[in-house]
């Protein structure tokens, strides 16, 4: 028997007027635990020395618009489990979507197989940094609103609402989404630990088309929404967490009706606007930008399985090493840059209470005044770095895949002084403000990268004088963050982030945040990107 | 349950459709075995099995459509998931686009599945990078791979009497060896429907003779060059080519297939006259299933020919819309070419760079299609017909298009995989003129 008939006891068969995932309740904790057990008993009686489970249940809902019509309202559910062991010193893991008694208990045999094949051709056996038992514990996103409560009509009228907007506006199209996540996971290991978790995510969005018929032009702007560890009430717009400037941008609540009337505006002028002269520029970066440029010159070289070569295949390896960070003395950046890994930060996409293999998630430093002090590590790497438990970076994307280290909130901590923008923009002679992420590329070793952005705007003598055009800049890692001149106080600090951060072999998401203030960076090379075909 | 047979997807098939009420139902299934080696420093890492199986259920009450999927199977489940599509389908707007799903069809079959795949298991997989391993010790270097394989099945059924099934078996396997110093590194990639064609030793000592050739690479100056695309890095960039020729995108003006006043370039010959470019789900080199996940018929379409842009593909709705055959979007592409190997580009190149790999690739421009990314694990100076030394890594903003016109010469298709998007493809290694690299970078 599934488990999925656990979980609908009330709904009638023939179909009511209610939205059916508001019934969704997940499986008994009771039943999964005595699942976990059967799984952590019969690995062990097969010769694993450590093993653990995940149960997991996830659910999506996407409703996707254009123009006046609805594209498409999905629901998906994924239910299933994934056992990892270490057998012979060496890791195995088997899943499946058969989450009966009999299949676990097989399923954990599987594990131990495969651990026991490719244990021969094992270098050195795993080593795990202690962790003691949680028992019983729970852990639930601090949401207000479950998005999966509320009715689709309302996300469909909000989004047709959007969509009206930007016709009305001149749009020549517009597209857009409301994505939401649940993932219910529980986890169990030989331990002790049995940890009940319920994660929640929401990602509104939109685009906005511009077409110019008779030359045959087009362009684009994007929401500046950002995917959030939140419910239904990021929909839900408060003055408060509203940053004005040129263009407004948001905190924990967004504006979608404001935000695109103004992308609507804006993406007229984009279209005129002056395509941009090569050279050298102040680049003062909005965290709506800046949040992916940490991902992929800081977040990424600081996981410490790519320092390790354990992504030499696929994502790569980094700049960064051992040696630089037992140096104490590494300048990844000057002083201005603070960096911090963060899985406890409230409404970010990486918040959990624990990590997938039972983890309690913490705070800490990866870059201090400049100076690489640590990296992002798993049980297993811990002792790689000295470090006596692990940081809590273990994540899989589902109850099917294998988890391994991930990357944690990685965020740029706000200016110690007071700085607002319009300051900062002051100070600037020749200058580009980007507002919005776009084009993003960078090498396997995270030297050398490339961005784009939604909305550039060219400063000259301390004021913004107008919209450009075909901006992309590049840069090498270390100069960049090293060339930092200045970051804006704590009032401008907000989050950016996406669902879909792609490493490993088989590839898998992870989502995460990288909260920052509008931070200006001296002398960036800026290209311009017009191409004729 | 990992692979249904026709008869079981059948059977598990009608059961679904007898729950559902809606005025029209269709349902996909599909499921897979996996199973995987991952490896790293010279020993394994992570490596597993996966069994899983998935329904989608599509209810469409007039125009009203709702989707719910689930991976449960036993009869309150699937029960469960009918109701939710149904439900679903009731709470949306009428979709102006919905079409009514297709009826029967005729599906003839592809040879995409083989036994020696199927039965592949741990023991097969820690043998094959057990040989890998120990190529990278031997030559002092140190290995990172990945080893996959899977058999996989989709069926689908739905209430105007269509009925599809395909199964398929895949595996792949991709290394990257590295000097012990760190300054050398070399790649290899293969994708195969048939393990026994799979030569693992021979791709790691290809990427084991690039890790040690690669080695103190030299720092050349920025600008346009003359380069050697290897086929898994010219299809990286060709893959966004065939991502943009959506027809719909064509006719609305936002994609590089669109022209001023509402027009296409359907029709136009916008690269070399020697690109030819096609998909065959029969072609026994590259062979996909037979029908698309909407239950069209896949058949032999010319996209590209001798430069002229001959076909896009549609949506049933704007082929509808527009009159025209509603062409579903290939699942792989093959590129024609010449009988020239990869050595006799290189011997016919008088000043140029090889390129095995390229990474990050992402769109700049979708107005030309400008893409950048950069080189990696293997790039070397080429003069005279011969290899000179390796160079640095370089970032490049290029469009496929212009890269296309820039041909110089083509030469023999080999089955490859994207190390992007995973699409495998026949593809050519390709010798282009005034390639542009932007800037260079540090990365090895």
């Amino acid at each position: 028997m599934g488990a999925g008939a656990f979980m609908l006891p009330g709904l009638s068969v023939l179909g009511n007027s209610i939205d059916p995932l508001q019934a969704l309740d997940g499986m008994d904790v009771g039943l999964k635990k005595a699942l976990a057990d059967v799984a952590l008993n019969a690995a062990r009686s097969k010769g694993a020395s450590y093993a653990d489970i995940r149960i997991g249940r996830y659910l999506n809902q996407f409703v996707a618009t254009r123009e006046n019509r609805v594209q498409g309202v999905a629901n998906t559910e994924s239910f299933g489990v994934g056992i990892r062991v270490i057998a012979d010193g060496c890791w195995g893991f088997a899943s499946s979507n058969n989450v009966e008694k009999e299949n676990i208990a097989k399923l954990a045999e599987r594990a131990v197989a495969v651990a026991k094949a490719n244990a021969k051709i094992q270098g050195e056996p795993v080593k795990l940094a202690p962790q003691k038992g949680y028992g019983e514990v729970s852990w639930k996103s601090p949401i207000e609103r479950n998005a999966f409560e509320v009715p689709v009509k309302e996300k469909v009228d909000l989004l047709l609402n959007t969509n009206a907007i930007a016709m009305q506006g001149g749009a020549s199209f517009v597209n857009s989404v409301i994505f939401a996540v649940n993932e219910q996971k529980y986890f169990a290991s030989t331990d002790g630990s049995y940890i009940d978790q319920d994660i929640h995510r929401i990602y509104p969005n939109f685009t906005v088309t511009k077409i110019d018929r008779s030359s045959g032009k087009f362009d684009t702007i994007r929401s500046l929404s950002t995917p959030m560890g939140m419910g239904y009430e990021y929909l839900e717009p408060k003055e408060s967490s509203k940053v004005k400037g040129i263009v407004t941008r948001y905190k924990d609540r967004y504006d979608i009706l404001e935000d695109v009337k103004a992308a609507t505006a804006n993406v007229d002028e984009k279209m005129k606007a002056k395509s941009v002269e090569p050279g050298k520029y102040d680049m003062v970066l909005d965290p709506s930008h800046l949040w992916l440029t940490i991902h992929e010159s800081v977040g990424h070289p600081t996981e410490l399985d790519r320092v390790l070569g354990y992504e030499a295949n696929y994502a790569g390896t980094s700049f960064l090493s051992l040696e630089r960070l037992n140096s104490k003395k590494f300048n990844f950046g000057n002083k201005l840059v603070n960096v911090v890994a963060d899985k406890t930060q409230k409404g970010s996409l990486g918040a959990v209470g624990y990590d997938d293999e039972g983890v309690a998630c913490k705070k800490w430093d990866i870059v201090k005044d400049g100076i690489l002090v640590n990296f992002q590590a798993t049980r297993d790497q811990a002792h790689m770095i000295g470090l006596n438990e692990s940081q809590g970076c273990s994540y899989a994307q589902s109850w099917q895949d294998v988890q391994f280290q991930r990357m944690p909130n990685i965020s740029l901590q706000p200016g110690k002084e007071k700085l607002s923008v319009d300051d900062m923009i002051k100070n600037v002679e020749k200058g580009i403000y980007i507002i919005g992420d776009g084009s993003f590329s960078i090498d396997q070793q995270r030297y050398n990268f490339q961005f784009g952005g939604q909305m550039f705007y060219e400063i000259k003598e301390g004021k913004i004088v107008g919209m450009l055009k075909d901006v992309a800049y590049q840069s090498n890692t270390q100069e960049f963050w090293n060339a930092c001149g200045a970051v804006c106080d704590e009032s401008d600090y907000r989050l950016g982030g996406a669902f879909n951060d792609g490493k490993g072999q088989p590839s898998q998401s992870n989502a995460v945040s990288h909260g920052s203030s509008t931070t200006r960076f001296n002398g960036v090379n800026v290209i311009n990107t017009a191409r004729k075909i | 349950m990992s692979i249904l047979s026709k008869e079981e997807a059948q059977a598990l098939l009608k059961k679904v459709l007898s729950y559902s009420k809606a005025d029209e139902c269709e349902v996909n299934l599909n499921g897979s075995d996996a199973g995987n080696i991952r490896y790293a420093r010279n020993s394994v890492s992570t490596s597993g099995g996966i069994s899983q199986n998935t329904l989608v259920v599509s209810s469409a009450f007039g125009k009203k459509l709702g989707v719910a999927t689930i991976n449960e199977f036993d009869d309150e489940s699937l029960k469960k998931v009918v109701q939710r599509a149904e439900e679903t389908a009731m709470l949306a707007p009428e979709n102006p686009e919905f079409v009514s799903f297709l009826g029967p069809q005729t599906y003839p079959a592809s040879p995409t599945f083989v036994q020696s795949t199927a039965n592949m298991g741990p023991k097969e997989r820690a043998d094959a990078v057990a040989a890998s391993l120990q190529i990278s010790k031997d030559n002092k270097l140190n290995a990172a791979g990945f080893l996959e394989n899977n058999t996989s099945y989709a069926a689908m059924m739905n209430s105007k009497g269509l009925f599809a099934y395909n199964t398929s078996t895949g595996v792949s396997f991709n290394v990257t060896l590295r000097t012990e110093d760190g300054k050398g590194s070399g790649y290899a990639t293969k994708s195969y429907n048939d393990f026994s064609k799979l030569d693992v030793k021979g791709a790691t000592a290809s990427a084991a003779t690039k890790a040690a050739s690669s080695a103190s690479a030299r720092a050349l100056e920025p600008g346009k060059y003359t380069v050697i695309l290897e086929p898994a890095a010219a299809l990286v960039l060709l893959e966004n080519l065939f991502f943009g020729m959506d027809g719909r995108q064509a006719d609305e003006g936002r994609s590089f297939m669109s022209k001023p006043g509402g027009l296409t370039k359907l029709g136009e010959k916008l690269v070399d006259e020697r690109v030819n470019i096609y998909s065959d789900p029969f072609h026994p080199e590259l062979p996909t299933s037979t029908w698309s996940g909407d239950g069209r018929p896949q058949e032999k379409i010319n996209w590209i020919e001798n430069g002229v842009m001959k076909n896009l593909f549609y949506s049933r709705y704007w082929a509808q819309k527009k009159g025209i055959k509603a062409t579903p979007a290939p699942d792989a592409v093959i590129m024609a070419g010449t009988d020239q190997s990869l050595e006799d580009l290189i011997k016919g190149t008088e000043k140029g760079i090889l390129v095995t790999r390229l990474w990050y690739i992402r769109s700049v421009d979708p107005q030309t299609v400008l893409l950048t990314g950069l080189t990696r694990d293997g790039t070397f100076y080429i003069e005279n017909g011969e290899i000179k030394f390796p160079v640095k890594n370089f970032r490049f903003n290029e469009s496929p298009i212009i890269m296309l016109n820039n041909l110089e010469a083509l030469g023999k298709p080999e089955r490859t995989v994207s190390g992007e998007s995973n699409t495998n493809a026949l593809i050519p290694p390709m010798k282009i003129r005034d390639f542009t690299f932007s800037s260079l970078s540090d990365a090895v």
